[in-house]
C-alpha cells in the first residue's frame, strides 16, 4: 500500500482539487450566510403568510438532491436560456443558495429565540428597529446560531463533492481521475478523506466546545 | 419566453421508469434507515459500556461518519473495499455508504437524546432488579427514540437524498440512475432532471407528513 506510483505531479493535482474544493466552499459559505440572514430576517419580520412563497422556495432547495439542483440550473441557464455559464459559476450559484436555504432557517430559529419582552422593553426605551436588531437581537441570536452555522459551513464542505457533476475538478473528483489512472484506489482514496477530516474535525469541535460553553449560561 | 421547445411528451413516456426508479430510492433509503438505527443503538451501547476499545470504535465510526462526505463513504465502500478483492454490487456500496453515514449521525443525535433522561430512571429499574440491559432496552431505548424522533425523521430524509449518489458508482435502477440514463438516451435534460426533481420533493414532502402523523398518533399523551 505505501509504495505508490505517485509523482510530485500527481500531488500538486491533488492540492489544486483540494484548492478548488475550498474555494468554492467559501463562495457558498460566505455569499449564502448574506443572503441566508436576508432571507431569515425577511421571513421573521413578514410573517408566515407573506414569507410564504420565500419559505417554499427555500424549502426547495433542502428537499432536493444537491446533484439534480447543480444539473437543472446548469442544463436551465445553459439550454433552456441559452447562456454561455462555466461550471464553476453554475457551481457557486447553487452552493450559495442552498447554504442560504439551511442558513436561513438557522438565522429564523435564532432570532424567534430572542425574548420578546426583551425587544419591546428596547423599543419602549426609544431604540429604532434596526438599533434593537443592532444591539439587542444581534448579540444574543449570534450565540444561538453560531454552533449550527459551523455545523452547516462543514456540511456545504462535504457537499461541495458533488460539483464534479458541473465539471468541476474538486477534490474527490480528482481523486477518482487519479484513481483511474493509477489504479490504487485504497492509498488515495485514503489521502482524499484525510483531508476532509482533518478540516472538518478540528472545526467540528470548536464548534461543540463554544455550544457546551454559550449555553451554560 | 424562452427560445426553446420544451419536450414534456417524452418525459412523460418514461415516467413509469422514473416512478420504479422512486421505489428502488424509498427502497434503499428505508433499509439504510432501518440497518441504520439498529447499529446507532449498538454504537450508543459501545459508547456507554465503558469498554475503551468498544467505545474507540464507536467514536471513530461516528466521527469518520461525520466529518467526510457521504459521497466519499459510498467511494470506500465500492473502489476503497475492492483493494482487499471484495467486490460489491452498486446496489450494496450504496446501501453500505448510506447505512454507515445513517449509523454515525443517528448515534451522535442517540447521545443528545440520552442526556435528556435523568440518571435515575435506569437506576430506578436496576433497583427494580432488572439487568442493565433490560434497564436500558426497556427503560431508556423507548424514551431516546422518542426524544431523537425529530432528527430521526431529518435523517430519513437525508437517506433519500443521499440515494441520488448512487450513479457515481454505476448505479442505474434508482430515481437518479433511471433519469441519468434516459438523459443519455433523448437529451432532454431539463425536463428529465426537473421531473425528478418534483418527485423526490413529493417523495420528502410524503414522508414528512408520515412522520407528522406518527409522531401525533404516538406521542398524543
Amino acid at each position: 500500500m505505501f509504495d505508490t506510483a505517485m509523482t510530485l505531479n500527481d500531488v500538486m493535482f491533488l492540492a489544486q482539487g483540494a484548492g478548488m474544493t475550498i474555494l468554492v466552499t467559501l463562495i457558498a459559505v460566505v455569499c449564502g450566510t448574506v443572503l441566508g440572514i436576508i432571507f431569515g430576517v425577511v421571513r421573521y419580520q413578514v410573517g408566515p403568510v407573506w414569507a410564504a412563497p420565500l419559505t417554499f422556495f427555500l424549502d426547495v432547495f433542502r428537499s432536493i438532491p444537491l446533484l439534480i439542483q447543480l444539473v437543472l440550473t446548469f442544463a436551465f441557464i445553459g439550454t433552456v436560456m441559452k447562456i454561455r455559464i462555466s461550471g464553476f459559476s453554475v457551481a457557486c450559484l447553487v452552493l450559495t443558495l442552498y447554504t442560504s436555504a439551511y442558513c436561513a432557517e438557522i438565522v429564523r430559529g435564532a432570532i424567534e429565540s430572542v425574548p420578546p419582552t426583551l425587544r419591546r422593553a428596547s423599543r419602549s426605551l426609544g431604540m429604532t428597529w434596526g438599533q434593537d436588531m443592532r444591539h439587542i437581537v444581534l448579540p444574543l441570536a449570534t450565540r444561538v446560531a453560531f454552533p449550527s452555522w459551523i455545523g452547516l459551513a462543514l456540511s456545504v464542505m462535504k457537499d461541495s463533492a458533488l460539483v464534479y457533476v458541473v465539471q468541476v475538478t474538486e477534490l474527490l473528483k480528482s481523486t477518482q481521475i487519479l484513481i483511474t489512472r493509477l489504479q490504487e484506489p485504497l492509498f488515495l482514496l485514503m489521502i482524499c478523506g484525510a483531508f476532509y477530516f482533518l478540516i472538518s474535525f478540528p472545526i467540528a469541535r470548536i464548534g461543540g466546545y463554544l455550544e457546551r460553553r454559550w449555553s451554560n449560561d | 419566453m424562452f427560445n426553446y421547445t420544451f419536450q414534456w411528451k417524452q418525459v412523460y413516456a418514461r415516467l413509469p421508469e422514473m416512478l420504479e426508479g422512486a421505489l428502488v430510492t424509498m427502497q434503499i433509503a428505508v433499509l439504510s434507515m432501518v440497518i441504520g438505527i439498529v447499529l446507532a443503538v449498538m454504537l450508543t451501547l459501545f459508547r456507554l459500556s465503558g469498554n475503551r476499545i468498544l467505545g474507540g470504535v464507536a467514536q471513530a465510526w461516528v466521527e469518520v461518519a461525520r466529518n467526510t462526505p457521504a459521497l466519499f463513504q459510498i467511494y470506500m465502500a465500492h473502489f476503497g473495499v475492492a483493494s482487499f478483492g471484495i467486490h460489491f454490487s452498486p446496489w450494496t456500496s450504496l446501501l453500505i455508504g448510506i447505512t454507515f453515514n445513517n449509523a454515525g449521525y443517528l448515534a451522535e443525535n442517540f447521545r443528545g437524546a440520552l442526556k435528556a433522561i435523568p440518571d435515575t430512571q435506569a437506576r430506578s429499574g436496576r433497583s427494580l432488579g432488572m439487568s442493565e440491559l433490560q434497564a436500558f432496552r426497556h427503560i431508556v431505548l423507548p424514551q431516546m427514540l422518542r426524544i431523537a424522533f425529530l432528527p430521526m425523521s431529518n435523517q430519513m430524509v437525508w437517506a433519500v437524498l443521499m440515494t441520488s449518489l448512487g450513479v457515481t458508482v454505476g448505479m442505474n435502477t434508482d430515481l437518479y440512475g433511471v433519469t441519468q440514463d434516459l438523459n443519455a438516451l433523448t437529451f432532454r435534460t431539463f425536463e428529465l432532471f426537473f421531473v425528478a426533481g418534483v418527485i423526490f420533493y413529493a417523495i420528502v414532502k410524503l414522508i414528512q407528513l408520515a412522520t407528522r402523523l406518527i409522531a401525533w398518533r404516538m406521542f398524543r399523551y
